[in-house]
């Protein structure tokens, strides 16, 4: 070995150190595209909403929202939301379990069938809704400008969102993996609760968090049947539509901006949900 | 005692997977199942596990009829090719796991785990998870989980399968180690005969649902039943009208009574190994015939590439007749 053999090793550490901090040119530009696209898209009409919503003072933004029936629109839309959210991450993981686990005739044809709520525009599915929900319903079933009409459609327009972000996960896991605690000497329960669940965790409130953002926004598939009848059947979107018909865009902007508030609060609850259900294993 | 495999039948649609199989196997030794892929000899570890059901046939675990009782009741420690860990877990986790099934007292279980973990040298990784771990250490970790439920039988389907050759050897010793310090009963099954005859006490040959031989070792590779145990336990090749292992021919430069006579056609160093390709001159058996010799023989032997050398069987070769 030579003398300056000992240099090598300390040399080569700080090397490393440096291209941690700081960026190389090209990922540099990369992060600097990604960055500026995200902020024309997403960050400055999100801050220039909040800006909106207190242009009118804070005393605006009180009023709206204790107006009884933008609260009672915020509500109803909250509560459907999330009750659909809730039977969408049952049913959902169980309809992605049947396509990924069981073979039967027409599996192919339910694969293509599950997207079509999704596929579909919005207004057309509020059409296809009133001529089988409405007043002149073939199944004699009228849920028409009740709040079971705001519900209905929020579970046909949501539902393919945690069966299409369970599904891949559920076909890479691994058949071992439930062997291996079954001969461990775990049933099928335990193995389901304590393996299978942990591990779909994340795909299942990912799911779980489009469904609700998707609930809380919609408005094309539930203006049909639902009626807008205010404080009864009417949501938050339609609520903002008709402020800004009347040309009160800052009351427009408050509700949108709970909303946002809304989404983001379940977005950060469901992270922390999913986490806590994939370490408790 | 041990593991009494009587009669088993398995197809997978027209595919025999297994037919007729009879086995026993001995309490407390380490027994290798050997074949080539699709042989069946994996199938047969699983039915044994019970993660598959036999078409027919029973299976009776250290005297206790286990046929028709699932996977979770038979207490079998069943290691993967791939692991199978449970990779939201630590590794202390997924070692406890059988025990935490069992409902044992939490102090139990830890010292229990401690215990494995050491057994296993990962005591030092027990907050890890296995995705932080390297494919051998993942696999020790599958064993010591295994093991934790105190096994009637310890079943390990290619274990080293998915490793890289230097681990697979390391990990092939500590196994047999291992196995003499537990004393449980083991199956593995193997594609690769050298991993067989290393570690194994005991060998059963399976190919295409069926047993070919049941021997030790040294029986198998000394006496083999058939041209198919002799070709899977090594190398062979043809001289005259026999199947013979390539270190097993005598080669000389000076004609003298002999199998066959040629030319070496074709010279291949490997480390201290010379393996040679001789095509001989009969006309009959034109077919090149391969021999092994070390460097040592062949310096001693005056041996090149091109001379004429005559070839025969080494006294006391194992071969199989045609």
């Amino acid at each position: 070995m030579t003398v300056d053999a000992p240099v090598a090793p300390g040399a080569a550490p700080k090397r490393r150190a440096r291209s941690v901090t700081s960026l190389t040119r090209s990922s540099a530009l990369g992060l600097g595209i990604a960055l500026s696209w995200f902020s024309l898209l997403v960050l400055i009409p999100l801050a220039l909403i909040v800006i909106q919503s207190v242009d009118g003072g804070w005393a605006t933004f009180r009023d709206t929202l204790t107006n009884p029936q933008t609260a009672s629109a915020l509500r109803l839309t909250v509560t459907q939301a999330l009750i659909v959210t809730l039977i969408n991450v049952v049913m959902g993981t169980l309809i992605a379990w049947v396509l990924v686990r069981d073979s039967f005739w027409g599996k192919r044809l339910l694969e293509v069938v599950i997207d079509i709520p999704f596929a579909l525009p919005t207004i057309v599915a509020g059409l296809v809704l009133l001529s089988l929900y409405g007043p002149d319903s073939p199944l004699g079933v009228n849920v028409a400008n009740t709040e079971r009409s705001v519900f209905l459609a929020l579970l046909f327009v949501t539902l393919p969102f945690v069966v299409r972000t369970v599904q891949p996960v559920l076909m890479e896991l691994d058949r071992d993996v439930e062997e291996a605690a079954a001969s461990l000497g775990a049933s099928r329960f335990t193995t389901l609760r304590r393996i299978i669940l942990p591990s779909l965790a994340p795909a299942i409130t990912a799911g779980a968090a489009l469904s609700f953002a998707r609930g809380i926004s919609e408005y094309g598939s539930l203006v049909l049947l639902s009626g807008n009848l205010p404080g009864k059947t009417e949501v938050a979107s339609v609520r903002i539509l008709t402020y800004i018909e009347n040309g009160n865009e800052a009351a427009a902007a408050s509700v949108a901006v709970i909303l946002l508030v809304v989404a983001l609060a379940a977005i950060v609850l469901l992270q922390v949900l999913s986490a806590v259900v994939a370490r408790r294993g | 005692m041990g593991i009494e495999i009587r009669g088993v039948n398995k197809n997978f649609g027209d595919f025999v997977a297994l037919q007729d199989i009879d086995l026993s196997i001995p309490s407390g030794q380490l027994t290798a199942l050997l074949g080539p892929s699709g042989g069946g000899k994996s199938t047969l570890l699983r039915i044994i596990a019970g993660l598959e059901s036999s078409d027919s046939g029973t299976i009776e675990i250290e005297g206790v009829d286990a046929t028709g009782v699932p996977a979770q009741k038979r207490n079998v420690g069943f290691v993967f090719q791939h692991y199978a860990a449970f990779k939201h877990m630590t590794v202390a986790k997924n070692v406890a796991f059988g025990l935490e099934i069992r409902k044992k007292p939490k102090d139990e279980v830890k010292r229990r785990v401690d215990e494995l973990l050491k057994l296993v040298h990962l005591e030092q990784f027990s907050h890890r998870l296995p995705a932080q771990l390297s494919g051998g250490q993942r696999q020790r970790m599958a064993l010591a989980r295994a093991l934790a439920i105190e096994p009637s039988v310890l079943l390990l389907d290619e274990p080293f399968g998915a490793l890289d050759a230097k681990v697979r050897k390391e990990l092939r010793d500590w196994l047999r180690r291992l196995h003499d310090e537990v004393h449980v009963t083991t199956v593995f099954v193997t594609h690769d005969q050298e991993e067989a005859l290393e570690v194994s006490d005991s060998l059963v040959v399976i190919n295409e649902g069926r047993i070919e031989q049941i021997g030790t070792p040294d029986d198998l590779y000394d006496r083999p039943a058939s041209d198919f145990v002799l070709s899977f336990l090594g190398p062979v090749t043809t001289l005259g009208d026999r199947l013979i292992r390539p270190h097993d021919i005598d080669i000389t430069r000076y004609e003298h009574a002999a199998t066959a006579s040629g030319r070496i056609t074709r010279w291949t160093r490997v480390g201290f190994e010379i393996r040679l390709e001789v095509t001989p001159d009969d006309a009959l058996r034109p077919d090149p015939v391969q021999v092994v010799v070390t460097k040592a023989e062949a310096t001693a032997l005056q041996l090149h590439e091109g001379d004429l050398v005559w070839l025969r069987p080494r006294v006391g070769a194992d071969a199989v007749s045609r």
